[in-house]
């Protein structure tokens, strides 16, 4: 980073209202043991600002029924709100058209919509799939499924020992066969942040749609999916302050179009007859049953406000808890960071040298403070370190330096409980 | 609880010097148990003759909860036979689920010392681990899992 740069970012970072912030979550002013709750697991699930749980209840108390089926008030209110739902995450991934995005149950839902919708469609025998080292096995194993019915293959982009990707061995992967590429915009594990745009080109140019597993990047990183040209791009809610069970996959318009269904239901048909059922229309042909309604309104809320707040403000600010914390953990003689990659979002995956992550995990929780052990669904990144698990701290950007402090208090304590 | 309460001078003692830790070149009865939560692993080799215990050894990537349970219960069931050990599994778990206080008679002596485990859900299967793998070996399967379906413990300790 050049210095006109962080200037700029920390400008951005001191225009940032933190203690406005944080008193819109209310799960912050609680106790664990007594102690202040640390909430540093973000990258598994961050929490929800009253804004959100307040529109959750509007919506329960005066706006709930079914949609796209009656002509009473409810259903038509109810109908609108989850259409806005869906326009407010077109306009947040800046897709051409609202029918773009599919409600899914999360990003899980999302990619094996696409494995089951274009995978089983599309890849035949012989055929090449390329991911990337850095996959959450949400973006691996849908892949490994379809690759075993299909007698397709699985190619693997290796990392350096930073965790970054080897572009160049991207590269060099592709070949006549090569139909399809899975790539993570933001490793869950260690942070990194993908050169997805260039990768994204370069399987353009072999004429490969490419999928984007942005369930760690969303919430950090301002996403346009016109400018990156992705063909898919999936995320879910609850990592975005918003609620549980409910996600989007944006794709193509022409190639939603041409995938074929992945749930058969209510709602995603234009006509069912015992001979033959005509399909609906995009997004609908994907939105079989009753969807997450509240969940998706509650979504649109999420998203209204972080773009109040701001993504570039809220990466600033990561940024510098980031840096802070990596300067903090690096101090401590014995801890290990693992994943250094020069484009991080504010996450710090580390080991400490004879301690198990899950004594780690048990420890700091005596001081409220709570953090990711194990292998955080990437079992193949632990492999490429060569280690069991991990302890992941994320942050979000209502974290506070002191958070950091209590952390490097609660790692010594550790050790010293070790010693 | 307080979890200092729970790593107690003798966990983490039987931590930082395992007993009967390594392998067994005499073994004639083996498991492996895997915890696939955290991925830990843990192979037990016991020699059983006429249903004796006469020796038993492990080895294996742990947690420190896992592997001083594993290294205690090695003490506690050297020398003894079948179906003690057998009695000591069953009690241990008991134990550990929160399905048997450790101030009512029981076998377990100092591995009571993890009976503040049962209040922390999620690393129950931590202590249990070795428990299993050791169940499995004396009955000659070739595998035990924190995630077995056929195992009440199992099922108490799921969260």
């Amino acid at each position: 980073m050049n210095l006109t740069n962080a200037s700029l970012k920390a400008e951005a970072a001191s225009a940032f209202d933190l203690e406005k912030i944080r008193t819109d979550f209310p799960i912050l002013k609680l106790k664990i043991d007594g102690k202040p709750l640390i909430y540093l697991d973000n990258a598994a699930s961050s929490q929800m600002p009253q804004q959100v749980i307040d529109r959750l209840v509007r919506y329960q108390t005066t706006q709930h029924a079914n949609i796209n089926r009656a002509v009473h008030y409810l259903s038509e209110v109810a109908t609108m709100e989850y259409h806005n739902a869906r326009c407010k995450l077109q306009q947040f991934v800046n897709a051409r058209e609202d029918r773009e995005i599919i409600f899914t149950s999360g990003t899980t839902d999302s990619i094996n919509l696409v494995m089951h919708g274009y995978g089983r469609k599309f890849i035949k025998a012989g055929d090449e799939i390329i991911l990337t080292t850095l996959e959450h096995h949400s973006n691996i194993v849908p892949w490994q499924m379809l690759a075993n019915e299909k007698g397709a293959k699985i190619r693997v982009v290796p990392i350096n020992n930073n965790g970054e990707l080897e572009v160049d061995e991207y590269e060099k992967l592709f070949n006549e066969r090569t139909k399809f590429v899975g790539l993570i915009h933001v490793s869950n594990a260690l942070g990194t942040i993908n050169p997805i745009k260039r990768m994204i080109d370069f399987a353009h140019q072999h004429g490969v749609p490419v999928l984007i597993d942005g369930a760690q990047a969303a919430p950090h990183i301002t996403v346009d999916v016109q400018a990156l040209d992705c063909d898919f791009y999936a995320f879910s809610a609850h990592k975005l302050c918003g609620p549980t069970g409910v996600g989007i996959l944006y794709g193509k318009a022409a190639l939603l179009e041409a995938m074929q269904p992945f749930k058969g239901g209510g709602d995603m048909i234009a006509s069912v007859t015992f001979e033959e059922t005509i399909y609906n229309t995009i997004p609908h042909k994907f939105e079989a049953g009753t969807p997450p309604i509240a969940a998706a309104i509650g979504f649109g809320a999420a998203i209204d406000y972080l773009t109040t707040i701001g993504i570039e403000s809220i990466a600033a600010y990561e940024l510098s808890l980031l840096n802070y914390a990596t300067e903090c953990l690096n101090n401590i003689p014995g801890v290990k960071i693992i994943g250094t990659a020069a484009e991080k979002t504010a996450v710090l995956s580390f080991t400490i040298d004879g301690i198990h992550p899950h004594d780690i995990g048990t420890i700091l929780n005596q001081d409220g403070i709570a953090v990711r052990t194990g292998h955080h669904c990437a079992q193949p990144v632990m492999q490429r370190f060569n280690v069991p698990a991990t302890s992941r701290a994320s942050f979000a950007f209502y974290n506070k330096k002191t958070d950091v402090d209590t952390l490097a208090a609660g790692i010594k304590t550790v050790q010293k409980v070790f010693l | 609880m307080h979890t200092n309460s729970l790593y107690q001078e003798v966990i983490l003692d039987h931590n930082r010097k395992p007993r009967n830790y390594g392998k067994l070149d005499h073994a004639n009865h083996h498991a492996v148990g895997h915890n696939p939560l955290c991925g830990d692993r843990l192979n037990i080799a016991l020699q059983l003759d006429n249903d004796q215990i006469n020796d038993i050894a492990f080895e294996g990537e742990s947690c420190a909860i896992c592997k001083a349970s594993a290294s205690m219960m090695t003490a506690a069931v050297k020398g003894k036979s079948r179906s003690d050990a057998e009695t000591l599994i069953h009690e241990f778990r008991e134990l550990a689920t929160g399905k048997l206080d450790a101030n009512h008679p029981n076998h377990l002596g100092r591995l009571t010392v993890f009976s503040g485990i049962r209040d922390l859900p999620t690393r129950v299967k931590c202590a249990i681990l070795p428990w299993h793998t050791l169940h499995a070996a004396l009955n000659s399967l070739d595998n035990a899992s924190t995630e077995s379906n056929n195992d009440s413990a199992q099922t108490t300790a799921s969260d």
